[in-house]
């Protein structure tokens, strides 16, 4: 089982040394970072990666679970340039945001280094991180009308920012130039070539105490038992082939709904992800490029078998297919500001598809759409304000229970702020922040709920936009749970309450001074057929306001009522 | 009246820790934790060593009542009331989930959704009352509550940290028809911005009001019968002590109240023996416990969550926990990786070599295997024999043989993992934080650390390690030195442009006055009283926040009002401390105003502790047997730990046995009796 070269106690030890190393340099940027996307939110990343195959040897475990999977490309990206380029030398650094090339999107600022030991490159260190703005046509980058890349942000390819340990300030200058808040990318940037320096230094100290070779065998250990325990987890899984659908509702532009497809087949230890048959790539932001489609179905996998290192060696076993031009693989200089709804997406049809395999090994579908409202206007004084972020929903029932009320995305663990920080920052005023009774799916275990948020206008004038899905197309049970509802969002103007045309994406609505918007979020979908739920389970959802009484009768029959005490 | 008593509540252990400050002696004693009602233990192990106790001027106690409370969801059936269109915001947490990945588990909050209730009134983020509260509402449902069998009620109003009137006139309006005293509103608990981390620790209060205050009172009844005649006072999280007033008042501060007196004390030994800066390291059942202190100071960390979803924000001793203790479970994965925990076999059924039930290797099994420890005296004194042959039975098929190594091979990987872990734990809270391990002592306490002390050297590159006298009852010794302390805070969310400074002086002397109010309440004697202050603050637009120690002057009492720019200078002091650089166009903004009022107590000579024996080294060796380190068994000397000299040395390899703790002096480290009774472990090449 284990590898020869490097003895069993070692292994252990260098596993735990080089994780710790990895979280420092996490927490590192997370304290020095200026933008709170990243230093509340953490939506940032840092790793080691392979000298020349840019794989993920090891990386933190605080940031966001979808930089797990798609910073090896930001790596190969920077390999492939580094070897046109033909000068790596030792103290350079690259640095790009171009999502086409490294996954995610343009926000998403990627450093790589190259790390070199005794003369001889041993791996990369990279550090990604979500950066407040950086150029485009709207603030912080998320343009829902965006219809190619160069309006949802400036473009930068891999390029260095320091050459053989010498900082390159034409580099600098141009990226300060092109963002609206130069001071917070500074601060940022500094953050991120200081958790590099802090990787370097680190690893320096290892290797010292260690050897270059013995580290270099343990991560060879290490991507091997990644590998081996993930096709010891996919033994456990019958072989088959096992379809999924589901539909994004539009692109922002057209309002047609756009399916994504997955055909999912297991033999013996292998997997295979066949997403053929998804929409082809479309005009406007919700289409992804091909590194984070991949990353994507790491992050999947990684949700049903959640003790999987995060490794390379865990996706050895998996092929992914993905057509050509698709949604999943659009090319420059297609948009991808949204890029977070259609990942939602994926993974909602990956884990319906292994539901069917395994149905106790999967969670329902998670209420699958971030939401990001951001309202904006100018005070009495003249001084502008942009209230910006993402809104949480319920979590689908499993084999363990019923699902988590108001969660964050699969692909985020970013906490929401208190509404008294948004209150005492910009004119509004959350009339309701509430659970939303009826969100959830039924179930044996049904979903957790989404929830109900009312936000009044203090000032005169503001403006909202909202980029959401899952307004037409409900979030899915799993094992014969049911769906869960739909994402409201209603504006109320002089003559009433409106829903945008369409559903849950809109930009340019004008508000006046106590008018409200309100956003009603899906819950999750349930797990196991509704008629097996335990009826006091049902009675006492109904005492607490979960899950209104009518609903209850018409959902699970009038059991439940006997069970009342 | 010259006997002052600690007692510490632990999990499987009830220690008493008794001072006579007449004749400067100390004495210890140890039985088993009582429960569920803890006061049995308490009691019983008083009496083990004080027959009177109108000779006792104190009784401090480090309790886990309220965190038991809390992880097992045993507090009161309790209500709330709270502002219209808000009552799932307990519920509904920060948007959190219990773990990033596998996207299961579930919340139940304290309260059941139909125990809160909604009335009519809000507040604005500036103070502007936009809607006054109804109090035919709040009554209605005050009444509906108690209908409901609630035996508290916590008040939580959004925006009442900006202005508490509505929550005020709510509260008078409760009490006048409730029928205890267990009402409380969120701004008399924390008046800080953040509605959720508020609300939560001003319900965690409510909920563990009812518990924590009948304990208390059923133990100070039980004390004053026996004629106990002084003060009892509680430990708070903090590592200050509180009146059993305050306690039954603000149970939330309690949360880690054992733990956090085991660091006072470890601060205070480490610095009388010439260490201000120490780590110590707690290893007990199922985990160990960090915590660092640097310039004889501990860090103190805003907020905790006491378990997924139950914040408690009040200052606490910062304390780090990794899932390695002795009982923790060594195995192999599928990837043929050796992993220590996080499962673990506890106190119960405990690790193989006890015999009761399990048969999954654990550390603890591992130190038997190698002779560290002996199995014919096994600690605790619940066990006459350790089961050596089953300890190593069971590494060798669930370590051994998937790793192909022999039983000696296997126990000394298990040991190497789990220190390295340990080290690890230790790493986070020097070198990550920016302090270098070199200039550290590292303090075992707890009944199996010390057995580690010497791996935490080798493997952190710590200078010395210092081993109290009695590691085993730190945190009761930490009772009776902790000094009385009351924090306040209240959210000012200004830029310091605009602060009025005569307005935030007559905040500041509020706190003082409260404060002092307190500390002369107790009737406890204090050498000093200090008062210190702190605020939040940073540039507009970033969210985390530094703390800049405010340096105003206090005399008979009263406050001097800072000004602004001794502000701006001490913010700028603070901020360019934590990262190295100033912004020079960043405007400041000051987020809470914190303020700690303090009561010194008088410290004891430690040197009350140490041996007073002439005998040597030669005379406390009680023998030699066995024992396993690297790849080889040496003879290895006993020694009776108690009966050590001041200046004793001891060369490695030696084991020092004392009832409740084993010290391991490995080859190449020695250790010496310093003259408060600690045992200095060094390197032999580097020793004094």
């Amino acid at each position: 089982m284990t590898d020869q070269s490097i003895d069993p106690i070692t292994l252990a030890v260098l596993a735990g040394r080089m994780e710790q190393i990895t979280d420092e340099m996490d927490a590192t940027l997370f304290r020095a970072a200026f933008n709170p996307i990243i230093a509340e939110a953490h939506d940032a990343s840092h790793g080691l990666y392979h000298a020349a195959t840019g794989d993920t040897l090891v990386q933190g475990k605080s940031g966001l679970p979808i930089f797990v999977g798609v910073m090896s490309f930001a790596v190969k990206a920077v390999i492939e340039k580094a070897h046109a380029d033909g000068d790596l030398a030792d103290g350079d650094i690259y640095i790009f945001n171009d999502a086409h090339l490294g996954g995610t999107h343009l926000s998403d600022m990627r450093l790589v280094r190259p790390y070199f030991r005794d003369g001889r490159l041993f791996c990369y260190l990279a550090s990604v991180g979500h950066w407040h703005d950086v150029g485009g046509a709207v603030p912080g980058n998320y343009n829902p009308a965006a219809t190619e890349a160069f309006q949802e942000a400036f473009i930068l390819p891999p390029v260095r920012i320091a050459r053989a340990g010498t900082l390159q300030q034409d580099i600098i200058d141009i990226l300060m130039r092109n963002t609206r808040l130069p001071q917070s990318a500074m601060g940022d940037l500094n953050g991120q070539l200081g958790a590099l320096d802090l990787g370097a230094r680190r690893l320096d100290e290892l290797l010292d105490e260690y050897g270059a070779d013995t580290v270099s065998a343990a991560l060879d250990a290490l991507g091997n038992r990644a590998e081996t325990l993930m096709r010891s987890e996919l033994e456990t899984l019958p072989d088959g082939r096992w379809e999924a659908e589901d539909f994004l509702d539009n692109d922002g532009i057209t309002d047609v709904p756009l399916p994504i497809r997955v055909a999912l087949q297991i033999s013996g230890d292998r997997m295979v992800l066949d997403f053929e048959g998804t929409a082809p790539a479309t005009a406007g932001p919700v289409n992804i490029a091909l590194p984070t489609a991949v990353a994507c179905c790491y992050v999947a996998i990684k949700h049903i078998f959640p003790d999987l290192p995060a490794n390379a060696g865990v996706m050895r076993p998996i092929e992914i297919r993905v057509p050509e031009k698709s949604l999943l693989a659009a090319e420059f200089p297609a948009p991808v500001g949204g890029y977070t709804e259609t990942i939602l997406r994926m993974i909602d049809v990956i884990f319906s598809a292994a539901a069917q395999a395994a149905p106790e090994r999967v969670v329902a579908n998670a209420y699958g759409t971030i939401n990001a409202l951001s309202i904006a206007g100018k005070r009495a004084n003249g001084q502008s304000w942009v209230m910006f972020s993402f809104y949480g929903g319920g979590h689908g029932g499993s084999s363990d229970g019923d699902g988590l009320n108001h969660g964050n995305a699969p692909i985020s663990t970013a906490t929401i702020p208190p509404l008294e920080i948004l209150e005492a920052a910009y004119p509004v005023m959350f009339r309701t922040w509430a659970l939303r009774a009826d969100s959830a799916g039924a179930g044996t275990h049904r979903g957790g709920l989404g929830a109900t948020y009312e936000i009044e206008l203090l000032e005169e004038q503001a403006e909202a936009f909202l980029f959401g899905e899952r307004g037409r197309f409900p979030p899915r049970g799993v094992a014969g749970g049911g769906s869960a509802t739909t994402n409201v969002f209603e504006y109320e103007q002089d003559d009433g309450w409106h829903q945008p045309p369409m559903v849950s994406k809109m930009r340019g609505i004008r508000l006046t001074k106590g008018q409200r918007v309100r956003l009603m979020t899906p819950g999750g979908g349930g797990y196991g057929p509704s008629e097996q739920r335990d009826p006091s389970a049902i009675a006492r959802d109904v005492a607490q306001g979960y899950v209104s009484a009518d609903a209850a009768t018409q959902t699970y029959g009038p059991a439940w009522k006997e069970a009342e005490q | 009246m010259s006997r002052m008593i600690g007692v510490d509540v632990g999990g499987t252990f009830t220690d008493i820790f008794v001072l006579d400050e007449s004749t400067g002696t100390a004495e210890v004693a140890k039985v088993p934790t009582t429960r569920p009602d803890q006061s049995g233990g308490f009691l019983d192990g008083i009496g083990r060593r004080v027959d009177d106790l109108s000779t006792v001027a104190a009784v401090v106690h480090g309790t886990t009542a309220g965190t038991n409370a809390l992880l097992e969801r045993k507090g009161a059936r309790i209500g709330v009331i709270t502002t219209e269109g808000l009552k799932d915001v307990l519920e509904m947490r920060r948007r959190d989930r219990p773990r990033t990945w596998g996207l299961r588990g579930n919340f139940e909050p304290v309260v059941d959704r139909d125990l809160r209730l909604e009335v009519p009134e809000r507040t604005l983020a500036d103070g502007t009352i936009r809607t006054p509260v109804d109090l035919d509402a709040v009554r209605e449902a005050a009444t509906d509550l108690l209908e409901k069998g609630c035996v508290a009620v916590a008040i939580l109003f959004a925006n009442a940290y900006a202005n508490p009137q509505n929550e005020a006139r709510a509260v008078e309006a409760v009490r006048a028809l409730w029928p205890n005293p267990h009402v409380s509103c969120s701004s008399e608990i924390l008046p800080e911005i953040r509605e959720y981390e508020r609300f939560s620790t001003t319900a965690l209060n409510a909920y563990l009001q009812p518990e924590v205050s009948g304990y208390l009172d059923r133990l100070d009844n039980a004390l004053r019968k026996g004629n106990f005649a002084g003060e009892f006072m509680i430990v708070q999280s903090n590592g200050g002590v509180m009146d059993t007033a305050t306690a039954c008042r603000l149970p939330v501060r309690t949360a880690l109240s054992g733990p956090a007196a085991g660091v006072i004390a470890a601060g205070y030994i480490a610095e009388t023996a010439g260490f201000p800066d120490v780590i110590t390291g707690d290893m007990g059942g199922t985990s160990f416990d960090v915590s660092l202190i640097a310039g004889g100071s501990s860090v103190l960390s805003p907020q905790t969550s006491i378990d997924y979803g139950l914040v408690v924000r009040t200052p606490m001793i910062e304390i780090t926990t990794i899932g390695a203790g002795g009982g923790s479970i060594a195995w192999v994965d599928k990837g043929g990786l050796l992993n220590i925990g996080p499962e673990s076999a506890g106190s119960t059924p405990g690790p193989v070599a006890y015999g009761q039930g399990n048969t999954h290797p654990t550390v603890t099994d591992a130190n038997v295997v190698l002779g560290r420890i002996d199995p014919d005296r096994p600690i605790g004194g619940k066990l006459d024999r350790l089961d050596v042959d089953a300890a190593a039975k069971a590494i060798d098929e669930h370590v051994g043989k998937p790793l192909v190594l022999d039983t000696l091979e296997a126990a000394e990987a298990i040991l190497k993992v789990a220190n390295s872990r340990m080290a690890g734990a230790i790493r986070l809270v020097s070198i990550e934080r920016g302090f270098d391990p070199k200039r550290f002592a590292f303090m075992p306490f707890g009944g199996g650390g010390a057995l580690h002390a010497g791996a935490m050297l080798s493997e952190v590159g710590i200078g010395r390690a210092i081993v109290p006298r009695y590691p085993g009852v730190t945190s009761a010794l930490g009772c009776v030195i902790a000094d009385m302390r009351q924090d306040f805070v209240q959210t000012l969310n200004t830029l310091t442009s605009a602060v009025d400074p005569s307005a935030l002086a007559g905040i500041m002397q509020r706190h003082i006055d409260d404060g002092m109010a307190l500390l002369g309440a107790s009737g406890t004697r204090f050498e000093a009283r200090d008062t210190v202050f702190e605020l939040d603050m940073a540039y507009v637009g970033q969210t985390h926040t530094v703390a800049v120690p405010l340096p105003v002057s206090v005399r008979d009492g009263k406050v001097a009002a800072p000004t602004i720019d001794e502000i701006d200078s001490a913010f700028d002091a603070a901020y360019h401390a934590t990262y190295g650089r100033l912004l020079p166009k960043g405007v400041r903004r000051i987020m809470n105003l914190r303020t700690s009022v303090i009561g010194r107590r008088p410290k004891f000579d430690l040197t009350t502790l140490a041996p007073t024996g002439q005998g040597s080294a030669e005379a406390a060796c009680t023998g030699s047997r066995k024992v396993h380190f690297g790849d080889a068994w040496h003879e290895t000397r006993i020694y009776d730990r108690l009966a050590l000299p001041v200046g004793a040395r001891v060369d490695g390899p030696a084991i020092l046995v004392q009832p409740d703790t084993t010290v391991l002096i490995e080859p190449g480290l020695t250790g010496q009796v310093d003259a408060y009774g600690n045992t200095i472990i060094t390197r032999v090449e580097e020793r004094a």
